[in-house]
Order: structure tokens, then sequence, then C-alpha cells
């Protein structure tokens, strides 16, 4: 009997892509991979809308109201849910703008900028709103596991899903464990 | 230049009135402060300058005290008590009321310089607030009619020491009075007894009398001084703890106010004892009011041959006592922290052992005792051992004075035997609808009627004296989140636990308390509170976490009623977090808004 | 005859002499004590907390406590690793630890212990503090982001430099690291890289300009192996990534 596949979501929310490039490197690895899982909504299948899953990694924190509006789905459709990488995991990069009040952040962008042509800070309703800071996810919902790495290496999130999927405690070793 | 200039002789004619003592300089600044209502940059370079000390030392120790500013205060610097039983009487309302009427925000200081109105933990005022602090001074009994009057005082710019007398009025309220409180002694009496009966016996008095440390930490009183006298030092040291700031407790106010003749007595008799020629009283900032008549029994005691050279004709005793007021930092009743703020440093308890008794003031050999110890065995000096441990249970002799506040008829100080049950206490106050108690402070422990039958003593709940009574109509959460705030403010820093983990569990009791919290948010405090109390470096971060554990044990259903549904919430609020961008893009558009409904969706997995 | 003393850490003897300390006592032995404020070239400080063991049941500071002959010690228990877990949480929300961006990353005691105790995330609330950096002097950078309060800089300074150049300031949450001019800038000052404490901070926070990022990722200090195994930063040459300034 063919064990039905286990759905797999991904999305970068406040994040480079970068540790969706690290899940590309996976490498021939990927094949292995799609023979147990199938992929749903995620970057890499284009797949706008997300169905129920088994899994969900969440790359990137949390900056603006599409960030938090994304999350909560992704928390609603997945039985789990895995922060992947700095950002997901403290805010990373994308945070360090909570050194500054969000006033100065924008007006340094679009007012102050160099070479700007009619300086103004977008209102555009089409455009996500910003937060007042950045956040890591487990400030928003409730996480229940963590992959940290800057961004986690194949090997690191080979590990981790090879061990998610068969049920086997997690434990990564010390070489697949960093922060950066 | 000539401003400059004056500034260099107001604080040179300070330093040298301390006689250039850097130990001094916690009381320096308080003089130099009180003086010109701030310590500027300026200000605090010039003392680092007539001290002979690193300006960044000096810096250190004014920023750690929360009495000394260095930032500019009104010329009437007004803080209100924040502990519970203040609220439970309406402080709050008072002080928001108080800055209205004067134009100040709470915290800030008025435009014209005049005023500042803020809060202070709690001023050991809790049987007769809601009270304040103006300029270091106890003001009791505010209400309205007190506060209408106060506005036309500032506004008016009359002078402290013209401000109507009954508003510094602290009274005693001794409302139960037994071995100590209630009978005479007679000055001198103890050291004619260590006089014609010798150190050794007086020791031995102290052994059979079974006599605790009756700040609530329970070491035997005897031992202390034993270890202290065997010690080897040049100098040995008696200090006497009146820092009494543990929120809920005024027993050691009401000692001083009347019974220092005693409580000098109790640590001459232990500078004889433990060899000792100079003696040092930490009297809490807040009863800074009491300072004058303090000096002035110490005046008198040494005229009369009671305190000085050659006590009682005695040409080999020798003792005095110095008074060291605090500056607002309640770590420094532990006793470690309390000698560095005496040597002139900020309060930060020190790596234990060793310990005072052989490297205390100076690093030299110290008893530190609390103010209620001093008084008892004083009293154990004359009336005997065997009379002490006659009252009292099998491992907790003698009395014990409670501090009674909070929802009770008759408010104020209690001496009862050791062993008293908690029943007995509340049907003598006249506290007829009590669902818990804060016994022994926020650091102590909250109990639940189903305890009321306990003992006060060591063998059961022990305690430095506060009892703060809850009644029906109170929301105990108020309390703990009360007490949580408290342990952040007072928290020294020095080690991670207290210094990150009180504002995390703060934090924890605010979501729940105002209903934003989880059954996930309460074991995350559970968790947390398990690592505080093993991990902190001193008691003040052991004990921090207290009030949350207790009441999640002992009154389960006062949280259990602002938890919501679901299982997760957010750590902070997320509309409210959009508030910002919302004003500076100017939009309203629906999709500017965090709605709740699409916030549940997320909570529930 | 003190030779022959010793405690029971993890069911094993550790030999000690009269004045050392459980942490000592291990370190010489060869055991590692996870530690962060601990320097053996240091008078301890107690303030990380990290270094909790179990002396005879109770949860105490390796680094202060004094060995005894009775003493039967826990160092390597889950109760203790989820404690000292903690606390270095704590120390990643309460500063700004942006690994990724940091040039410390890779050779930084406080990424290494928080590894070796296996913190996979920070768990607790950010604080996300305003912290400045000080890029004014010219050999040195200090950035007070990455902070922990370990006051190994400022014990240097001032014991072993005799400068006395930098302090740890206010109280409670608010407690932070200041340099000790008027200005408030290292700068003003006559730090030197050749200082001491230039050479013993356990984070990133005290860094030499003009360098960095120079070691390939996969050969730093604690890439490969743990800090139980390698050593702390602050006490290994420079050929190894730890001081470099000899």
């Amino acid at each position: 009997m063919i064990e039905p596949k286990v759905k797999i979501a991904t999305c970068s929310l406040a994040g480079c892509f970068g540790c969706h490039m690290s899940l590309l490197d996976l490498d021939e690895r990927l094949f292995d991979l799609a023979e147990r899982v199938e992929l749903d909504r995620s970057p890499l299948t284009d797949i706008k809308e997300l169905g129920n899953c088994d899994l969900g990694l969440i790359e990137g924190g949390v900056c603006n109201a599409e960030n938090v509006h994304v999350l909560m789905e992704f928390r609603t459709r997945c039985k789990i849910l895995v922060a992947i990488g700095a950002c997901a995991l403290n805010g990373g990069v994308p945070a360090m703008r909570n050194q500054y009040d969000l006033k100065e952040c924008l007006e340094e962008s679009y007012l102050r900028g160099i070479g700007l042509v009619d300086p103004q800070i977008p209102n555009d309703p089409e455009i996500p709103l910003l937060l007042n800071q950045v956040h890591p996810l487990h400030e928003v919902v409730k996480i229940d596991y963590f992959l940290p790495g800057c961004p986690p290496s194949a090997d690191a999130i080979w590990t981790f899903v090879n061990q998610l999927l068969s049920g086997q405690p997690l434990a990564l070793p010390y070489t697949q464990i960093h922060y950066d | 230049m000539a401003k400059s200039d004056a500034l260099t002789q107001t604080v040179c004619e300070i330093v040298q009135g301390h006689g250039g003592m850097p130990t001094r300089l916690l009381q320096i600044l308080r003089d130099v402060q009180d003086r010109l209502t701030w310590l500027s940059p300026e200000t605090l370079d010039r003392v680092a300058e007539g001290l002979h000390i690193s300006p960044v030392k000096v810096r250190g120790v004014a920023e750690f005290y929360s009495f000394l500013y260095t930032a500019p205060r009104g010329s009437y610097d007004i803080l209100f008590s924040d502990n519970i039983t203040d609220r439970m009487l309406g402080n709050r309302e008072l002080l928001h009321a108080l800055c209205d009427r004067l134009g100040v925000r709470m915290g800030e200081t008025r435009a014209d310089g005049r005023v500042t109105v803020g809060v202070t933990s709690c001023t050991g005022m809790c049987d007769q607030g809601p009270a304040a602090l103006v300029n270091g001074y106890a003001l009791t009994r505010l209400d309205k009619l007190r506060l209408d009057r106060i506005v036309e005082l500032v506004n008016g710019q009359i002078p402290l020491t013209q401000w109507p007398s009954e508003f510094f009025e602290v009274i005693s309220n001794i409302r139960r009075a037994d071995i100590l409180l209630g009978r005479h002694f007679a000055d001198g009496t103890a050291l004619r007894a260590v006089l014609k009966r010798g150190s050794e016996a007086i020791l031995e008095e102290m052994v059979k009398s079974g006599l605790r440390g009756q700040g609530g930490a329970g070491f035997k009183s005897a031992a202390k001084w034993i270890s202290c006298r065997n010690a080897p030092g040049e100098e040995k040291y008696v200090v006497c703890n009146a820092d009494e700031g543990e929120p809920g407790t005024f027993k050691d106010r009401v000692l001083m106010q009347d019974f220092a003749d005693l409580v000098f007595e109790g640590m001459t008799l232990c500078g004889r004892v433990i060899g000792a020629r100079q003696g040092f009283v930490y009297l809490r900032g807040e009863y800074r009011y009491l300072l004058e008549s303090l000096e002035a029994t110490l005046q008198r005691r040494r005229e009369v041959g009671l305190l000085g050279e050659a006590i009682l004709g005695d040409p080999t005793f020798d003792f005095d006592i110095d008074i060291h007021l605090g500056a607002g930092a309640y770590v420094c009743g532990e006793e470690s922290a309390l000698i560095e703020s005496l040597e002139g440093k900020h309060g930060v308890p020190r790596i234990r052992p060793p310990f005072p008794t052989t490297h205390g003031y100076l690093n030299q050999p110290t008893v530190v005792n609390n103010v209620e110890t001093f008084a008892a065995a004083a009293k154990i000096a004359v009336e005997g051992g065997a009379w002490f441990a006659s009252r009292g249970t099998a491992e907790s002799k003698g009395t014990k004075l409670l501090s009674l506040s909070g929802d009770c008829e008759r408010p104020g100080i209690y001496e009862y035997p050791f062993g008293v049950t908690v029943r007995r206490v509340l049907e003598d106050c006249g506290a007829r609808d009590a669902q818990g108690i804060q016994m022994a402070g926020p650091a102590g422990h909250m109990i639940s009627a189903r305890q009321f039958d306990r003992r006060i003593c060591f063998e059961d709940l022990a305690t430095g004296g506060s009892f703060m009574v809850f009644s029906h109509r109170r929301d105990i959460l108020d309390g703990v989140r009360n007490f949580a705030h408290f342990f952040v403010h007072e928290s020294c820093g020095f080690c991670t636990p207290c210094r990150v983990g009180a504002p995390l569990l703060r934090d924890l009791v605010t979501k729940v308390h105002t209903g934003h919290g989880t059954r996930y948010d309460l074991e995350e405090m559970r968790k947390l509170g398990r690592i505080m109390q093993v991990a902190c470096h001193c008691g003040l971060g052991q004990t921090a976490p207290n009030p949350v554990l207790d009441s999640l044990e002992q009154f389960p259903e006062a949280w259990e009623r602002r938890l919501r549904s679901t299982t997760f919430e957010p750590a902070f609020d997320l509309d409210a977090a959009l508030e910002q961008a919302r004003q500076l893009t100017g939009r309203s558009d629906p999709d500017a808004y965090l709605r709740e409904e699409e916030l549940m969706m997320g909570a529930m997995p | 005859m003190s030779e022959d003393r010793s405690f029971t850490l993890d069911g094993r003897p550790i030999p000690f002499q009269d004045g050392q300390t459980i942490m000592v006592a291990a370190l010489a032995a060869g055991v590692y004590i996870p530690h962060l404020c601990f320097n053996p070239e240091f008078a301890p400080h107690g303030s990380c907390r990290v270094c909790l063991v179990k002396v005879n049941g109770r949860v105490q500071a390796a680094c202060t406590t004094p060995a005894a002959v009775d003493q039967t010690v826990q160092n390597e228990t889950g109760e203790l690793r989820e404690i000292r877990r903690g606390i270095l949480q704590m120390l990643f929300v309460e500063g700004n630890h942006v690994c990724p961006a940091c040039e410390k990353s890779g050779a930084c005691q406080l990424q290494a212990v928080a590894y070796y105790v296996g913190m996979l995330a920070p768990h607790y609330t950010h604080f996300y503090p305003r912290r400045p950096v000080d890029a004014s002097h010219p050999e040195a950078v200090l950035d007070f982001n990455r902070c922990i309060l370990c006051e190994l800089c400022v014990r240097a300074s001032r014991d072993v430099d005799g400068k006395n150049i930098f302090a740890v300031q206010g109280r409670g949450i608010q407690a932070h690291l200041v340099v000790n001019t008027p200005s408030g800038k290292l700068g003003a000052t006559d730090f030197s890289l050749a200082d001491k404490a230039a050479q013993v901070c356990p984070t990133g926070a005290i860094l030499t300009k003009h360098r960095g990022y120079e070691i390939p990722i996969g050969q730093r200090l604690y890439d490969r192996k743990p800090i139980s195994v390698v050593g702390d930063v602050a006490t290994l040459a420079e050929s190894k990534g730890g001081r470099r300034h000899d």
C-alpha cells in the first residue's frame, strides 16, 4: 500500500529567501524528498492558496500586516509549524531596524534617500502596512520547532526533515547547529 | 564661572563635612542633592574630585539609587508610595488627581521646574496610607482635602517647614504588645549587665534565648555574634539593618521611632560582646524623617555615658553609632549589599561565602542584625535567655512583631509569641473577609484561606513581619502584578536570571492580567519562575517569582478567569503595532487593521 | 597533604587544593562546566549564572563555590541543562545578538556556550533595546548591542591594565556598560588593542577594527568542535582564533 505523501508548505516572510536557497541545496536529495512529500503553497511551486498541510516551514520574521496574515493562515492550516533561519527565530537582520522608530526608517528611505523624485511615504493600500518593530515568529504564533542558521545548511535541513518525517527525536549533530 | 565656583564650594563643604571619606559617598550625594535638587554631571565630577575617586564610580552610585537624580527634578519632589496597600486605599486616583491639578505628567518635572510627581516602592506607611514622600519626607493619610492643600502649597512655593505638621505625622499604631513592646526597659540596664556579668555570660543567655534573626531569615543570632567575636580582624563592626524595604513591613519604623534607645542599647551590647567600637544604623531613605530625632537620641546617650568613649565609666568600653541613610534600593536590605552601600558603593550583593561575620564592612568581621533582633538582644541581656525562650515554639523562641495592613479594621503593629495562627491574627485585626494573605511581603508567600490555621514561626510560616490582607473584594492578581513590577524596579541587575527574568515575568503577568493570556502563558510563568528561584545570585531574585508561583497554586481561579479560550496569544498587540504606520501613511483602509476574527485563526492550531 | 582532597562531580573524583572553587578544580581536571563571566585569570564574578551546578542537591554557581571534600556535584544533568539554556536564552533576548551580522560569529563564547547547552532559539520575548555602537576609537569598535554585562572588560581594565576604562551603571534591566570619560566615548580614552580589556570579551561587544570575517565558515574556532573541547576564545592563542594582540 502506498503511504500518502506528507504535505508541506513553505513561505518566506521578512527574510531573504536564503533559507529556501538552502532547501534547494539539497540537490539530488530533493528527488528522494519528492518521493515522500508533496509541496503545497510554496515559492517553489507558485501555488498561492494554502491547503491543509502536515508541515509548514517558515523563513523570515514578521515585519508587516501581510506577514501576520500569512503566518496566521499557516498556523491554522499546518499541523506542525517550523521556524527556519535566524530571521524567523529572532528577527535577524531585518530586526536591526528595531533600533529606530518606524518614522525614522520611513523618512530615511522615502523622504531623505538619495536620488528621490517627489519624495513621499507610500500609502497605497496594496502595500502591506509595517509593524512598529520586526518580530520573530514565536512572538506571534505557537511554533513547534526551530531550526537555526543563516541559513541552516542543506545538511541541517535534511537531518531535520528526515528526523521529523520518520518520527525520530530531533537531534542535530554539533556541526549542523549554528546561528549564522 | 561664578556659578561653577559656587558649585565647587558647595560640594567641597559637604565633602569636608563627611571627612572626605569615600565610604560616605552615598551620604555625600544625598546631602549635595538636598542642596541642589539633582546631581548634574558637573556636580558628580566635583564630588569625584573632592573624594579623589573615579568619576565613573560616583556616577555609578548616583545612577543606582532611586532617590538620587541624575536629571533635573522639581523643587518639590513628590513620590507616591505604590505598594498594593496604598493602591487598596486609592492612591492611584489621588496620584492622577494631583498630576491633573498641578499640570504635570507622572514621572515628569513641570516646565517651570517647580514640581515632579512620581511613584516609589512601599514607603512603610501601609497602616496610614495612602502615603507619599515630599523631598524625602513622609506624608501620610493622603486624601482629596490634603491634596488640595498640597497643590496650593506647591504653587505658592511654601517651604516644607511651613507645611501643616499633621501632614507629616507618623503614628505608631501599636495594637498588641508582648514582652518586647510591653515591658518597660530602663536605659543602660543591658550595658550594666554585660559589664557586670561579662560577654561570655551574655552570649550564654543569647544561646539560651534561641533568638533568631527577626528580619525573616532566622539565623541564630548568638551563632552570628560568636562567629564574629572569634573571627580575626583589626576592627569589628556592628550594623543594624533598618533598611526595612519589604513592602508591607513597618515594624522597624515603629521601633526606631518609639524604641530607639532599646535598639541602640542592643547594638552597643553587641559591640561589647564581639569587641567592636563602631556601629552603623542603615536607615532606609524613606525614614529620613526620623534622622534628627535619632541623632538626638544618640547624642543624649553619649551625654549620659551610654555611648561614645568609656561607656558607663569603663575605660575599655568604647562604642559609637553612625546613621547612614539609604536612598531607595530594596536590594540593600540584603546584608552584603547593605555593607557595600555602607562602604559608599552601589548595592550589589556580594558573593557568599565569605559571610559578613568574617568579612563584612571593609572586609572586617561584622554582625548585621535586624532592628528587632537588637531590641530583643538588649532585653535578653537584662531578663535572661530563659525568660525569652519561655515564649514561642520549639524552634522559634520569643515574640514577633507583625506589620498588619490591607483589608483589616485595625492595621498597625501586633506583637505575638511565635506560633500564633494566621486565623488568630486576622481575628485580632478585624479582617473579617480575608481571601488571602501576602505573608512576609512579596518575597514571602501568598496564602489562601485554606491555610489560615498555619502558624507564624520558622517551622511553618517564617516572616520578617509583613502581613498584608486581601479581602474577597480584591483581585489577587492586582497584587501579583504590583509585586512583579516591584521586583523589576528593585532588581540590582547583577545576575542574568533576575535582571532579565524579572521583566519577562512582569510582562507575562501583565499579559494575563489584561486578558491577553492563555494557559500556555501560565506554564511559561511557572518555568521562568522555577529558573529564577534556583538560579539567581541573591534572595531578591530567588524570591521574586514567589507571588506568581504561589498565586498559581493558591488562587488558580484568579488566573483562570483571565484566560482566553485560545491556546496561544501573541506577545504583543498586533493591531496596535500598526498604529504608527497608519499615522505615518494616513491609511484607514481595511488592510490597515488587523481584525480580531482574523487573528483568532492563528490562535487555534 | 591537600593533594588527596577531592569532591565528586558526576560520579568522578575531582582533586582540589584549598581555596579552589568547584570551577577551577573541575577545569584543572579537564572537566568542562559552561561559563561566560568566569575567566581563570580573574577573580570570580558569579553574575552570568551559566555555571550553575548542583552541590549536595542545591543549585550553586561553580565559579564562586569553594570546593570541599563532602561535596557531591552534578554538572551534566537534564535539569541543569534546561536552566542553563534558559539563562542563555535570557541573554539572547536581552541584547541584540544578530549573529549573521557579527564579526565574532564562529569564535563567540556566548554562541558556543549556547550551542553547548542545546539552545536552538531564544524562546523568550525580545527586548530589542536601543543601544549605540561606539566607533570613535581608531582601532576598536564597541558594540553595546552585544554586551552581556559579564564585566570582564571592567575587571581587566581596572585590575590588569590599570586604566579603569569600563564600568557598569544603572540598575536592573537598565544596567549597561559605560566608558569612563565625560563623552562616554572609547575614542577619548587611552584604550589600546594591547590592553587585557581588548582580549577578554566573550562576545562581539569589543572588536578590532579593520579586520573581520577573515576565517571562512567551517574553519572557525567553534565550527567543528564544541567549546568543551576547544576551550574559551579568550584563553586561546590567535592561531586558534583567540586573542589577536598578545
